[in-house]
């Protein structure tokens, strides 16, 4: 049972952690919030499942469409959102990403409705069991899919010495030749690209997508981006599995009702205790 | 309309108190959901007269505002931000399920009071509040603090009380802002007091511009009537206000009233000396 409740928190851990991810590359080199990532994370979710549902249900074909349509869509954000506010209040972002956010929830309400969708079944199920464990064909693709977007973007790091820079520091990037502008565009295509595979997956796991599913996720993949530690990737992975565990244990154990308090009391009490997150050294002076 | 806009002017002055101490706080729907909750529980329940079920409320959430206020001054910047959005998420967690206001099928039964006289009095006492903060030795403070927390301590200003003070203000105008909304629509549930209504003051807030308090009110006023103006839209209403938001942020980062435009509008005469606010 308890093991069982594992693989169900390591699977929601995941795709909580992809959400991060993108959160935090973004916070990384920007030092700004993009409140409308949840709403990117939504515009996936929708995107798979027209693809799923209209191309011959490939979920492959549905993944790669969610994430090409986000990257660009994160490209668009950027555009509208940040660039033009380079230099203003640092405030300035977060209504610029809310206002977009709005945006997007209304269009996506206007042209699917308000009412809840099924995701089409494009993969068929199946149940293992290992020993005491029973793991569906829908668990292992969402965990495997997130598990190897993970390992690519650890390596899209490695590779990169462009974006370490200029999450180091932009000013001193920018002055040793770095294109500062392309590596913020790139960012932004990996990290909306990311959401949109995660609102994939999500949208096969609880066979559900709505216009309004971004608010909830992208709260939770602030706290994730929280528990690693701002800017952090390997925390936001690692703060994704905690939290998903978390919550899980906390629905089967404790109480149903307050599943949401769980993560947000963990913030409460991290941000109080370790600011820096579970991974953090050191904290950064950005405020 | 004219209530709601005045339940806003409070909502937007509730984020400007602890804002123009340098904190931003996107948990104002937590404070107004204790107001809400606590001064309907005592109108409904146990059948007070409004005024000291509304000061109830506000100072309720004045008290839970002092209490978060002690750990949060240990963050700041965007940490702040985060942590004020999970007290406002667990306000919301909390209520949905406490069962003597009613838990998830929210609460009713409180008269209604918020008529336009109440809220009218109410929101212009508040904006003379803000408006006397701004220019007293505590505002004066705040401003300090906001610029460069940094050198107010050194030049002698006590930054913990006055951000405490601050935040704790901006608690109490929340939880009156809630208050004020319980006795209009008469029912209330725990999701409107979501993050979606923290976020509400903070656009009105930005939109019309943090380095005055008039940004606040116009903000909220802006935003408030500009979906009743979209009304010819029809459901591309919420999508345009959205739009607009964004194009007013880009075309204006520092809202729609700066301290320049006021500086402006003082020297303003009609004729050639308007170059003077150029």
């Amino acid at each position: 049972m308890l093991l069982q409740q594992l693989v169900n928190g390591v699977m929601l851990g995941a795709v909580y952690a992809l959400i991060a991810i993108g959160y935090t590359l973004i916070f990384g080199v920007l030092g700004m919030l993009h409140l409308a990532h949840g709403e990117v994370f939504m515009v996936g979710a929708f995107v798979g499942l027209v693809v799923a549902g209209h191309y011959g249900g490939s979920i492959m074909l549905a993944l790669a469409a969610a994430m090409l349509a986000t990257g660009v869509l994160g490209l668009l954000v950027e555009r509208v959102a940040f660039r033009p506010l380079r230099g203003a209040h640092h405030l300035a972002p977060l209504a610029t990403t809310i206002g977009a956010g709005i945006a997007l929830q209304e269009t996506a309400r206007w042209y699917f409705g308000p009412e809840q969708k099924g995701f089409p079944p494009t993969i068929a199920l199946t149940l293992w069991e290992l020993g005491p464990l029973r793991v569906s064909s829908v668990q292992a693709f969402i965990l495997t899919a997130a598990l190897v977007l993970m390992g690519a973007v650890h390596l899209f790091l490695a590779r990169t010495r462009a974006v370490r820079a200029t999450a180091e520091d932009p000013t001193v990037a920018g002055l040793l030749g770095v294109n500062t502008t392309a590596v913020v565009l790139l960012v932004f295509f990996v990290a909306s690209a990311l959401a949109g595979a995660a609102g994939v997956l999500v949208g096969l796991a609880y066979n559900s997508v709505h216009p309004f599913i971004g608010v909830q996720m992208g709260i939770k993949g602030l706290v994730v981006m929280l528990l690693g530690g701002l800017g952090n990737v390997p925390g936001a992975m690692l703060g994704g599995l905690v939290l998903g565990v978390l919550e899980v244990l906390g629905v089967a154990y404790l109480a149903s009702s307050y599943r949401d308090a769980f993560a947000f009391g963990a913030v409460m009490v991290m941000l109080m205790l370790r600011p820096e997150g579970l991974l953090g050294l050191r904290l950064p002076r950005r405020d | 309309m004219l209530i709601q806009l005045g339940i806003n002017l409070i909502l937007a002055l509730s984020l400007y108190f602890p804002l123009s101490a340098g904190q931003l706080s996107l948990g104002q729907g937590g404070f107004m959901a204790i107001g809400a909750y606590l001064s309907a529980w005592l109108t409904a329940t146990h059948g007070w007269p409004w005024p000291p079920a509304f000061a109830a409320g506000a100072l309720a959430a004045g008290v839970v505002g002092a209490l978060v206020g002690l750990p949060a001054l240990r963050v700041r910047g965007i940490y702040l931000v985060l942590m004020t959005m999970a007290f406002g998420e667990i306000v919301r967690v909390f209520f949905l399920n406490f069962s003597p206001t009613g838990a998830a099928q929210g609460f009713r039964g409180m008269p209604f009071v918020t008529s336009l006289p109440v809220v009218a009095g109410l929101a212009v006492a508040v904006a003379v509040l803000a408006a006397r903060t701004a220019s007293s030795r505590m505002g004066r403070a705040f401003a300090a603090i906001n610029r460069d927390e940094l050198a107010a301590e050194v030049v002698g200003i006590d930054v913990t009380r006055a951000k405490l003070a601050s935040f704790t203000v901006g608690a109490v105008v929340a939880g009156l802002a809630g208050a004020l909304w319980a006795h209009y629509v008469q029912f209330i549930e725990p999701e409107e007091f979501g993050f979606a209504r923290s976020v509400m003051p903070f656009t009105f807030v930005v939109v019309g511009g943090i380095e005055t308090f008039w940004g606040a009110l116009v903000g909220a006023a802006v935003l408030t009537l500009l979906p009743e103006w979209l009304r010819f839209l029809k459901e591309w209403r919420l999508a345009l206000y959205g739009l607009a938001m964004l194009a007013v942020m880009i075309v204006r980062p520092q809202g729609l009233i700066d301290h320049r435009l006021l500086v402006a509008m003082r020297r303003w005469r009609p004729g050639p000396a308007k170059e003077v606010a150029r």
